[in-house]
């Protein structure tokens, strides 16, 4: 029996269509838009004016306090505005805009593509480099990765966990990037391992990537402390606290982090954007992502420009599908519906998927008939039915009580539900209320 | 863009089950037990059961229709299921008269009254059984005893259930040994040849349909599995303190209504508690509440009564017995 984490999940189809397909550069377009934030936290204060000429690998806007993230110009060009533009929460945020002009880079930049697997940098410098590079957590949550690698007064870590599981369905951006950049990732396991100061490095993957498995495996032979293990498909494998359940059976607390029970994860992008940033001097400039649906006439993987529209991103795959009912930036249980293709790739795009018109819309909601499925499915093992009821009725005390707080928002309640209930629509709402309940009292 | 697309808050995806698959598949699942019933007792098994299903469907719509003036969705086919319920819950001879009242009460009362489908906290078809049995305890008892094809509907030969003859001969002072020899063997009570309400006899077909709902995931095995082992349980240790003057587990089992009720009526997901454990809990209180009946009783069966009862316990179970929240105790492996 592979190993997983115990409790609830779903196994969706898994609809990988570019599993197999080789990671293609994207053309670099002909403006790019990069919103100020792109990470979870402060946004970033621009270091450039309108009518200034950049080039690419320049910061551009800075990290502003501890939680917060550096931006780097992907493209060389000239700054045309800084101005509100629309990203893919669906608001207009603000955002630089550069016009492409050549192919300039700053010279610190290694473009060579050879591997570099060896490095002295202390840890000091590592985590300097990490900051300065401006990277993330890439598979999607964005949180900025030096915050993660600064380990409280107090803690310790024991293992660094590698997420390689990429249990949303249709997504294939890690699978690729683990077939083609398996070594760098293993790279960037070891340097975020110095930073860490711990022994062990696990890294996790699903056993529907057979070939990223053995693939990792035997590279990982070269690299002490690194060990890759396959797991059961089971959706949200990929959230922390499950992969760590996962991994090494242990429980992160209501309300705590996984360095509570002596661990930091990280995404295999994020592993690669550390080998990049540390060995190559490469700030995170570019990502790749996975364009796909079923109508889709070449579904890809990509590397992209940060700032890229995604109208472009859609075109390389072959363009807008006739049949297209959504677009959804991201996967298809925890990504979001876009209703405008201007808006740009960021640092947290992990895919973008077109569902047909019939898959778009919603089914007629039936009343429940607490058939218990959301409360099995449940990683977190609350009750969403009763959850959703309490937030419609507004009882923010006792929606609190049973841990409304603790829910992923994984979408596992919804896609199960029998009766088509919005759980997981009122369950946010629900989140909402008692948060600013929460930061009331404070 | 010039054509309109979607934009909803996450999932984007979802499963394909749905109330109808779920009602269809519990339909299919009691369609052993039927034909078993069928075989038995003959044409009264179809009447009542087209006839209950027909009523109950009937009352659903016309409640919806004209007195809520809702939605009219009867064919979700939980009035369906209701409607086969009642038929497997009372004799194949029943008129047809009592029937419609018993699906009126079963639908009218135990349904509708309450908001419909998911908000009843009793199991309709069981309130409109027992007020059946309650108002019409002559008819409700007079079963048809097993003659094959050939039985007619009215004019049905009736007798007493197994454990109707337990009860009565108990009463009137003879032994379990001298009663044993009264009542079919586990043979017959394995494929149902007894008397009994229409639906409950058949062992074998109900355990069929068990294992049907099993494997569509449609229930899963706490209610019925527990039920079924606390009564085996309880009757099993009365059975070894006096086996002169209480039937074995394995008769108490296969007679009256335990595997209907544990398999499909405690199992009935609006009526019954939200995770395994209470699920346990709740069977556990039917099965000892149905021994208590059988043996210390007036009536000679207790299952109806018995998930009632712990119907109502339901909303207490649920907000006593709450799953184990992830990260709830911290471990450290």
């Amino acid at each position: 029996m592979l190993k997983t984490f115990a409790k609830g999940g779903i196994h969706p189809p898994e609809n990988k269509l570019s599993a197999h397909v080789t990671i293609l550069d994207l053309p670099v377009p002909k403006t790019v838009s990069i919103p100020l934030s792109q990470h979870l936290g402060v946004p970033a204060v621009p270091v450039v004016d309108k009518g200034d000429a950049v080039k690419a690998g320049q910061l551009i806007a800075k990290s502003e306090g501890f939680v917060s993230s550096n931006i780097h110009s992907p493209v060389s060009g000239k700054v045309v505005k800084i101005d509100k533009v629309p990203d893919t929460s669906g608001y207009k945020k603000n955002a630089i805009v550069i016009e492409v002009e050549g192919d300039e880079w700053i010279e610190t930049v290694d473009r060579n593509g050879d591997l570099i697997n060896t490095f002295d940098y202390s840890r000091e410098e590592i985590l300097k480099k990490i900051l300065e590079a401006g990277i993330v957590g890439m598979g999607g949550a964005t949180f900025p990765s030096h915050v993660k690698l600064t380990i409280p007064r107090g803690k310790k870590a024991n293992y660094l966990i590698i997420n390689g599981v990429e249990c949303e369905p249709y997504l294939t951006a890690d699978h690729a990037l683990m077939m083609q950049k398996g070594e760098e990732i293993l790279v960037g396991t070891m340097i975020l391992k110095k930073v860490l100061d711990v022994d062990k490095a696990l890294i996790g993957i699903e056993r529907n990537k057979p070939d990223a498995i053995e693939h990792l495996t035997r590279l990982s032979e070269k690299y002490p402390g690194i060990e890759v293990y396959p797991l059961q498909e089971k959706y949200p494998q990929g959230g922390e606290k499950q992969l760590i359940k996962a991994l090494i059976n242990r429980e992160v607390p209501s309300g705590g982090l996984p360095i509570d029970v002596g661990t930091v994860v990280h995404n295999v992008g994020t592993a690669f954007a550390v080998y990049e940033a540390v060995q190559k001097n490469k700030p995170l400039i570019e990502r790749v992502l996975t364009v796909t649906g079923k109508s889709i006439s070449k579904p890809s993987n990509f590397r992209v420009k940060i700032g890229t529209p995604i109208s472009d991103v859609i075109e390389a795959a072959g363009g807008l599908p006739e049949d297209t009912g959504k677009i959804i930036s991201g996967g298809p249980m925890m990504g979001k519906a876009i209703n405008d293709l201007s808006v740009p790739v960021t640092k947290g795009s992990s895919g973008i998927l077109i569902l047909p018109e019939p898959e778009a819309k919603r089914k007629k909601i039936d009343p429940c008939i607490r058939c218990s499925r959301c409360i099995n499915v449940c990683p977190m093992g609350l009750e969403p039915y009763l959850l959703m009821s309490l937030s419609q009725k507004n009882l923010f005390e006792r929606l609190e009580n049973e841990k409304v707080m603790d829910c992923i928002e994984c979408g596992s309640c919804s896609y199960t539900c029998p009766s088509n209930r919005p759980l997981l629509d009122y369950i946010r709402l629900g989140k909402v209320n008692v948060g600013k309940i929460i930061r009331s009292r404070k | 863009m010039s054509k309109l697309i979607t934009i909803s808050p996450s999932p984007h995806v979802f499963g394909s089950q749905s109330v109808g698959r779920l009602m269809y598949g519990v339909i299919l699942a009691l369609v052993p037990a039927l034909l078993v019933s069928v075989f038995f007792y003959g044409m009264g098994a179809i009447i009542v059961t087209l006839l209950s299903i027909g009523f109950c469907v009937l009352f659903e719509f016309l409640i919806q229709k004209f007195i809520l003036k809702t939605e009219v969705r009867i064919s979700d086919g939980s009035a369906m299921v209701t409607g086969l319920l009642l038929a497997f819950n009372v004799p194949s001879n029943l008129p047809w008269w009592i029937i419609m009242i018993g699906a009126l009460i079963a639908i009218g009362v135990g349904k509708m009254t309450f908001g419909g489908l998911g908000n009843n906290p009793f199991n309709p078809a069981l309130v409109g059984r027992v007020f059946l049995l309650i108002s019409f305890p002559v008819q409700m008892t007079s079963y048809p005893v097993p003659g094959g094809l050939n039985t007619g509907y009215v004019d049905a030969v009736t007798g007493a259930t197994p454990l109707g003859i337990i009860k009565e001969g108990l009463k009137s002072g003879l032994s379990i040994s001298d009663l044993m020899k009264e009542v079919p063997g586990y043979l017959d009570l394995f494929i149902g040849k007894m008397g009994g309400s229409l639906g409950e006899i058949a062992a074998a077909a109900l355990i069929l349909g068990f294992l049907f709902m099993l494997f569509r995931k449609i229930i899963t095995w706490h209610i019925p599995v527990t039920m079924v082992g606390t009564i085996a349980l309880f009757t099993g240790i009365l059975w070894l303190i006096n086996p002169d003057k209480n039937a074995d587990p394995l008769f108490h089992v296969l007679t009256g209504g335990v595997l209907l009720g544990a398999i499909f009526m405690a199992t009935d997901y609006v009526t019954s508690p939200m995770t395994p454990k209470g699920m346990i809990i709740y069977s556990i209180g039917i099965g000892a509440i149905t021994v208590i009946i059988r043996v210390f009783g007036s009536y000679p069966e207790g299952v109806s009564f018995a998930i009632l009862i712990m119907n109502g316990f339901v909303p207490l179970i649920n907000r006593y017995i709450k799953p184990k929240r992830f990260g709830e105790e911290v471990k450290h492996g």
